[in-house]
């Protein structure tokens, strides 16, 4: 393939991948990795770099619209930044040690969960928490807006909250991805944060997190602009048509679609990681 | 905390979530202007480097790792301002992970205009972690 085949394929790729992503709200990295390293037999670190540079793109291009809306709560994001950030680097170091057959299981076992996770229905908010002492000392106890007012809520175990966040940080960090899921996760299941806060907050510290890895692994030589270029630009491009097309009725089949597409890459990864070198 | 205390928060709460929220506008405008300012730049370096290699193969299978002028910040500025294509693009990879760093550092003045120290010392450590991967990764182990 010419490098302007190449280009054009890969920037068309991204495109679908961040509208896809953003029309899901399952992020477009999650895909990038394996359709990269699968298809176009591109190294995996290689791939994770430029995966690395669309998750800031796209996080710090939706900022300005999520917080229009009013739902994020910055002193959790920031607090928890300390966690996803340090996380970040040592997953970074550690990409650069790991055999990329490792790397590709790992990032396999990450899509069947994403997969699932995708499919499991969200448990009722509970309300009317009591007050978590550290969260109160913390400051972290908001509001949002709700149809009737705004609608405040506590913050619940912070130290858990914070432990899954330097996890979800190392996964980024590892196979550069956004790992929204994880943060959600840590933010919905241990803090009992309401779901449009965790959501918004994610976003938020998914960009912070991704330039903690994204540093490292620019200076390790893992960011080709050849392949950055056209996945930045692309995913870029897709997110941000993607966060305007409102398409409502249509989003549970495309999500399904999505989970299973996501589920078939991770099979192939784990495959690939297994067969490839073991 | 006493409850006294706990209502006193809440019901000072309207104006400090007014407060944070300014400053979410201000550092959600600076990420979309600094992601354009990215974009418009790797977008111009793609357009020299398509226009002079357009025609070579694309090989991606086999990991070098990048030279050095694609590796450090003065490398990329280095290339960049020789006209480089992918110098270009480089550096706008790296305005584009300076964003997020700088809504970090904005953040740091928000709380310190709010006299929340607290926040303003997370803030600094999250920003310490930022520069560290940066400029100082490199060297490390």
């Amino acid at each position: 393939m010419t490098v302007l085949d190449f280009t054009v394929v890969i920037a068309i790729v991204s495109f679908v991948a961040g509208l896809l992503g953003s029309l899901t709200g399952l992020g477009g990295g999650v895909v990038l990795v394996p359709l990269l390293t699968i298809f176009f037999h591109v190294d995996i670190r290689y791939a994770i770099g430029a995966s690395l540079v669309s998750v800031i793109a796209t996080s710090s291009g939706a900022a300005a619209a999520y917080v229009k809306e009013g739902f994020s709560n910055i002193r959790v994001g920031m607090f928890l930044e300390i966690a996803t950030t340090a996380g970040a680097l040592l997953g970074a170091f550690l990409a650069t040690r790991i055999p990329t057959s490792t790397l590709a299981v790992i990032f396999g076992f990450m899509l069947l969960y994403s997969a699932y996770l995708s499919r499991k229905p969200r448990p009722a908010a509970l309300r009317n928490l009591p007050q978590d002492a550290l969260a109160t000392r913390l400051r972290m106890n908001g509001s949002f807006p709700e149809a009737g007012g705004q609608r405040s809520y506590n913050v619940q175990h912070v130290p858990a909250g914070f432990g899954l966040m330097f996890g979800a940080g190392a996964l980024s960090g590892l196979l550069g991805i956004g790992s929204g899921a994880v943060k959600v996760l840590a933010m919905d299941q241990a803090m009992k944060i309401p779901f449009k806060v965790s959501t918004t907050t994610s976003n938020f510290m998914i960009g912070v997190t991704a330039a903690a890895s994204a540093g490292v692994y620019l200076s390790r030589g893992y960011v080709d602009p050849g392949l950055s270029m056209p996945v930045m630009l692309g995913v870029l491009a897709g997110s941000l048509v993607g966060s305007r097309i409102l398409v409502k009725a249509e989003t549970e089949s495309l999500r399904l679609v999505f989970s299973l597409v996501i589920l078939a890459l991770g099979l192939q990864m784990l495959y690939q990681g297994l067969g490839g070198k073991s | 905390m006493s409850s006294a205390n706990a209502r006193e928060a809440h019901s000072a709460s309207p104006p400090e979530a007014w407060d944070d929220r300014q400053m979410e506008l201000i550092l959600g405008n600076l990420l979309r202007v600094g992601v354009m300012l990215a974009a418009a730049v790797v977008f111009s370096g793609s357009c020299i480097y398509l226009a002079r290699h357009a025609h070579e193969t694309a090989s991606y299978q086999v990991f070098r790792g990048e030279p050095s002028e694609f590796r450090t910040i003065s490398g990329v500025v280095r290339s960049a301002g020789h006209g480089r294509g992918r110098g270009m693009v480089q550096l706008g990879l790296l305005l584009l992970i300076a964003t997020p760093i700088a809504r970090v550092a904005f953040s740091v003045v928000g709380f310190s205009i709010e006299r929340d120290r607290m926040y303003v010392a997370f803030t600094l450590i999250v920003l310490a972690i930022l520069l560290y991967s940066l400029l100082g990764s490199a060297k490390g182990i």
